[in-house]
């Protein structure tokens, strides 16, 4: 038997280690991108694969972890990146101000949408949702201010790997904190089965526009910081295939497993950049990998399972269990 | 008003496309529940037999209907038995997904095989008459005047098979209940192909249709009128023949009023800002039954 001040204790220290752990990657990253020991190819890849695990993440909130089907998860990330835009480079805000604000904005944005729309279920949903991103594009697409179809071009270099690697471990840590407290368990009690958990007390609708504006918040962090690297967006940067791009990550990994979420959305971002040379037959090979994974694999790398270092060590059963009480 | 009865027609042409390929989507969602995110890509396929047949093969536009549905379907099929049928007893995502991937696969290996550029039908695939009605203010070409009758016509068939074949009647009753279906010895795999089958052939004959309509293909042409002929679907109850072209029909004419009067940039907006208001007010649509949820 472990004692509760033991138990205290070897919390502390993982925490500590994680911290650890957490710092030494930074430093790693910091000294081999802005020490120039990467060349520029991969470096905009390193830039790719953290805005696209922000962004898988995030969905997996809403997708994998509450089972609400949303696909318009790139018209969340374009309103974080034209108002964290127009903020720097037509107001003159610091950047940090405008990734604020460009992330809230998208998070009202969800809460908006949310609001109706998540009386509807699974399929319904999952149409609602694709509508409304495609609504953000046309808006954008048809707003002079924000260039139109040519969108914003020459937007200042602002995302640097500090900003990239913390908007990554904060997004990491926030929907994995909310994922093991009891919020999480409402999520987690709505996706298994809606009446049920309406049933146990838990005001489903609440709950589900929670997750909607905490998964679009995330996604206008995303695009503002893709924003800030890129140099320019369009508004086709943002059309629905991006936000299936974004799905693919989130059900490929395993809906409702973080890790598998980070996983996917390393091992796409990687494949596609192998494939760049191959432009014509690229998306082709996309294709049929994407059909082949879900016929042999339909439930994703990881299936709702995490992986973490204690996955190697003896089983000792699952540790989130404790939360439960002992 | 001699505008507006111009827009009108403008409207019911592309409202009789729309019903063409809403109607293989109201099908195929209607017996799998599955959303056939291909479905426009079928189209886009069929637009590309129809330009093979009549610019190489030097058919004439129904022959090179009738080819291009013929292939379509077989293709419907195909993709039905590799990429759909080992999934459907999986997750709803996981076909969804599939779908997608099926999607993207039709439309970048025409990229690679015939080019992403843009081609036109071959001139005079339609006799170019047009026809001046109310003192000659409105409009009416040989083009509106095929696009419909093909649309009808092709509806008037599918209604016979769907309430008075065999085939028919084993499609509706899996739509109402597969399992029971397949106990009282109806074939559900092949009442299923055949579903795709049909339903693709008339997203073939839509894709000539379109090609003739605005003398133009390219591989990713399917997209967008795929999404629109969804809505559509899904604005008249998706799963309900009539719902399908009461949907399309409405559509195109509001598609048609929007770019007439207003500015054609919005019109893509304005067809899912109409899907979310029906959704949000009447979710099943406007000729869906609400159906209580079992507990």
């Amino acid at each position: 038997m472990v004692g509760k001040e033991a138990q205290v204790k070897s919390n502390l220290k993982g925490i500590i280690y994680r911290i650890l752990a957490v710092v030494a990657l930074f430093v790693v990253g910091q000294v081999a991108l802005e020490g120039g020991l990467i060349d520029s190819f991969y470096q905009i890849n390193i830039f790719l694969i953290g805005i696209n695990i922000i962004l898988a993440v995030s969905l997996n909130l809403i997708n994998g972890y509450t089972g609400q089907f949303s696909i318009g998860h790139a018209g969340f990330m374009a309103v974080g990146a034209y108002v964290a835009t127009v903020l720097t480079m037509k107001l003159g805000y610091p950047f940090a101000v405008a990734l604020l604000v460009g992330s809230l904005s998208a998070g009202l944005a969800g809460f908006l949408i949310g609001l109706p729309t998540l009386r509807l279920r699974g399929d319904y949903l999952a149409i609602a949702t694709l509508g409304f991103g495609e609504i953000i594009r046309v808006l954008l697409l048809n707003i002079e201010y924000v260039g139109g179809a040519a969108g914003i071009i020459g937007i200042p270099r602002q995302t640097n790997w500090a900003w990239l690697y913390f908007s990554c471990v904060l997004t990491i840590v926030v929907i994995t904190n909310l994922i093991n407290s009891s919020h999480g368990r409402a999520f987690i009690s709505i996706r298994e089965d809606e009446i049920a958990a309406e049933t146990m007390g838990i005001n489903t609708t609440r709950y589900k526009v929670m997750a909607f504006s905490i998964g679009a918040f995330f996604a206008g962090l995303a695009g503002g910081l893709y924003a800030h690297y890129f140099f320019l967006i369009q508004p086709s940067t943002f059309s629905f295939l991006k936000s299936f791009d974004i799905l693919v990550m989130v059900v490929l990994g395993g809906l409702g497993s973080t890790t598998g979420s980070i996983l996917a959305a390393i091992v796409l971002t990687l494949v596609s950049a192998a494939l760049a040379s191959f432009a014509e037959i690229r998306m082709v090979l996309y294709a049929i990998v994407l059909i082949i994974l879900m016929l042999y694999r339909p439930q994703g790398m990881m299936g709702n399972k995490e992986l973490s270092l204690s996955m190697l060590r003896l089983k000792r059963g699952d540790r989130r269990d404790t939360a439960v009480g002992e | 008003m001699a505008e507006f009865l111009q827009q009108l027609v403008n409207g019911i042409s592309l409202g009789s496309i729309y019903a063409l390929i809403a109607l293989g989507y109201t099908m195929v969602y209607g017996i799998i529940k599955l959303i056939n995110f291909a479905h426009g890509d079928v189209m886009m396929v069929g637009a590309y037999v129809g330009l093979f047949a009549t610019a190489v093969l030097g058919l004439d536009v129904f022959m090179a209907m009738l080819l291009a549905m013929v292939v379509c379907a077989v293709l419907g099929v195909v993709i039905e038995r590799l990429a759909y049928k080992p999934l459907r007893h999986s997750t709803r995502i996981a076909a969804l997904i599939t779908a997608i991937g099926v999607s993207l696969f039709l439309e970048y290996i025409m990229v690679w095989g015939v080019g992403p550029q843009q081609r036109t039908y071959p001139t005079g695939t339609l006799t170019d008459a047009s026809f001046r009605i109310f003192n000659g203010q409105v409009t009416v070409t040989s083009k509106d005047m095929v696009t419909l009758l093909v649309s009808l016509g092709l509806t008037v068939i599918l209604t016979y098979i769907v309430h008075r074949t065999r085939i028919g009647k084993a499609m509706r009753a899996v739509s109402y209940d597969g399992e029971a279906a397949m106990l009282m010895g109806i074939n559900v795999n092949s009442t299923i192909s055949a579903t795709f089958a049909i339903g693709s052939a008339l997203a073939a004959a839509a894709g000539v249709l379109i090609g003739v309509y605005y003398n133009s293909v390219d591989p990713l042409m399917g997209i967008i009128p795929g999404l629109k002929a969804f809505v559509a679907a899904v604005l008249g109850g998706i799963g309900i023949i009539p719902g399908a072209l009461l949907g399309s029909y409405l559509m195109g004419i509001v598609e048609a009023f929007v770019s007439g009067y207003g500015s054609s940039m919005y019109r893509d907006a304005v067809a899912f800002g109409i899907l979310i208001l029906i959704l949000i007010i009447k979710p099943v649509g406007l000729l869906g039954k609400n159906v209580g949820e079992k507990v």
